[in-house]
């Protein structure tokens, strides 16, 4: 990913400090919006978690979700693939589109939709299972894995995860046994083997070490290719780094700023969005 | 100034009552906490002492003793027909007890709502677990021996105790459940698994070694419980081999107390051994539920279930 970078002179070190990637951001064009969120609000009992998030979500783009401690970032990707339904407090209103479909209509079953929109999480939570039956779950469970050669789908994933080369040998072992960011990637490899069209990213690599979560961001960069990645994280550097797009939460679950990464980072219209990208609060 | 003060510094102070006092309630501790160990030690060898008495005594044979049905006469009385029927009852037990229970469990901690009703079963499960186990005796006497027909059968035995062991099974599956970390459900959810295939596959086999222990443990009690199948109905003698789960019986704890009302001697001899062979039918199960436990807690989990 760093090879274009000595190509390009004009990659600047801007004021905030954070070095975006020309590569990535000048290429860039506009794809499709494949998520569009129109007047979300959420609230967990009378707590207001988000505030009127209106954003649209380009597809095979990274988004980059950022913002301080409880401003809504999570709530937001849960809200995506409705993984809010199974907090009891949880009520959503506004809509919510993937592919123009509101996905809190009625005749959208939350099971069919989290097959599509695959989510990795904070902690890695591989299940108390072998390597192999980790990645191979979720064709298991959508009965799909009489269709497809599972053990080509098992390298496939876990190649895509960039976890092949270290694991090969020992898929009957469990996936506990692994390191944390092995775990992460494994965790990964579960989400992409089911080939969805987006992988929700919530905090995935502040649980790991610098060396493991590099390994991660290199792997979203891969990602992106095909998929549809959206990321929160509290590491500015990190979404500076990776993301094409930036949404900055703040508290109250307030969408503040949100454009292209190299905007917001370099020249953000949001004042209290500098405070924040500056390190003055947050 | 001088440094020969150090020998009456603390002259003033006399600590011998207070040590006095602190050594006393030490003792006292310490002997409670042995009382238990030693009845434990004073039980098993006055067992052993009244075998040893049968086997030298009366020449009990210790194969006869083990293979063959009782009678009426003690030299000819044998513990045979009360194991396979105290076998059999463990089997049928299990089998009720654990679906009923698991399900119960799993209704309680993934799909009842939060409402008085559950609290209301969940408060009662402990009033349950406290029911002296003859009333489930009678209850199965009134219900299933005599109103349903049933009879004085190894079922109708087998339900009793299974009655008897619900509630505590449901009470160790709830916590083994509710131990499942949340963050392995989430996984399972947001792969668009089902509300079962995520208990299937992924909460269920890890609260079983949890589960099992509970099980195991539960059936320990089951298997030395007189009362409740006293009021079933047992054979005074354990005459002949149980054939199935319809047939008349004497379990181990039954045989064992029918025979020490008797007149002959000898028959205090047999049930003596009757439990020591009883006693290592529970030991045989804790040591499977602590191995289960222990591997439970080495992994945290089962592999590959």
């Amino acid at each position: 990913m760093s090879s274009n970078m000595t190509d390009t002179p004009d990659e600047t070190l801007i004021e905030t400090g954070f070095e975006v990637e020309a590569d990535r951001t000048h290429e860039q064009t506009d794809t499709e919006a494949i998520l569009q969120s129109e007047n979300l609000s959420v609230n967990y009992g009378d707590e207001q978690a988000l505030d009127d998030v209106t954003i649209e979500i380009p597809e095979n783009r990274v988004t980059a979700i950022i913002g301080p401690s409880g401003c809504g970032k999570s709530t937001f990707l849960r809200s995506i693939n409705r993984m809010n339904d199974r907090i009891r407090s949880c009520a959503v209103d506004g809509e919510l589109y993937f592919h123009g479909k509101n996905v809190y209509d009625d005749d959208v079953d939350p099971v069919a939709l989290r097959r599509k929109i695959g989510q990795v999480f904070q902690a890695p939570n591989p299940f108390p299972k072998s390597i192999y039956d980790n990645v191979a779950y979720g064709l298991r469970i959508q009965g799909r894995d009489d269709e497809v050669d599972l053990d080509e789908a098992v390298e496939r994933a876990l190649r895509g995860a960039a976890l092949w080369d270290e694991v090969s040998h020992q898929l009957d072992s469990s996936g506990l046994d692994l390191s944390g960011g092995q775990q992460q990637r494994l965790c990964i490899a579960r989400a992409i083997a089911t080939d969805p069209e987006v992988l929700l990213m919530d905090e995935p690599t502040s649980a790991l070490d610098p060396v493991a979560a590099s390994k991660i961001e290199d792997l979203i960069d891969e990602l992106v290719e095909k998929y549809t990645v959206v990321i929160v994280t509290h590491n500015m550097q990190q979404a500076a780094r990776i993301s094409d797009k930036t949404a900055v939460f703040l508290t109250g679950g307030e969408l503040v700023e949100y454009d292209d990464t190299a905007t917001v980072f370099e020249n953000p219209a949001d004042s209290r969005v500098e405070d924040y990208i500056t390190g003055k609060f947050g | 100034m001088s440094l020969g003060r150090g020998e009456e510094l603390f002259a003033d102070i006399d600590l011998r009552r207070e040590k006095l006092h602190n050594r006393a309630f030490h003792a006292i501790l310490v002997a409670a906490s042995l009382f238990g160990l030693v009845m434990l030690v004073l039980l098993i060898l006055d067992v052993l002492w009244e075998s040893y008495q049968g086997l030298t005594v009366f020449q009990i044979d210790l194969v006869q003793f083990l293979t063959q049905p009782s009678s009426s006469r003690a030299e000819r009385a044998g513990f045979g027909a009360s194991i396979l029927a105290s076998i059999w009852l463990m089997v049928l037990t299990a089998i009720l007890a654990f679906f009923l229970a698991v399900g119960c469990a799993l209704y309680l901690v993934e799909y009842a709502p939060r409402n008085r009703m559950t609290r209301l079963i969940e408060a009662n499960l402990a009033n349950l677990a406290g029911v002296p186990s003859i009333v489930y005796g009678l209850l199965v006497l009134a219900l299933i021996v005599n109103d349903a027909g049933l009879g004085s059968v190894i079922l109708a035995g087998a339900i009793a105790l299974a009655l008897l062991i619900v509630p505590i099974i449901i009470v160790a599956s709830i916590e083994a459940i509710r131990a499942v970390p949340s963050g392995v459900r989430d996984g399972s959810y947001a792969m668009g698994a089902t509300k079962w295939q995520t208990i299937r596959r992924v909460v269920l086999p890890q609260a079983m070694p949890g589960i099992l222990t509970g099980t195991i443990l539960a059936l320990a009690r089951a298997i030395g419980e007189t009362a409740p199948l006293i009021m079933v109905g047992t054979m005074l003698h354990a005459t002949r081999y149980p054939d199935g789960p319809f047939a008349s019986f004497s379990a181990m704890p039954t045989q064992i107390y029918n025979w020490t009302y008797q007149a002959d001697r000898m028959f205090n001899g047999l049930a003596a051994l009757g439990i020591v062979v009883l006693l290592i039918f529970l030991v045989v199960l804790y040591v499977i539920a602590g191995y289960l436990r222990k591997q439970y807690e080495a992994e945290g989990t089962l592999t590959n279930v």
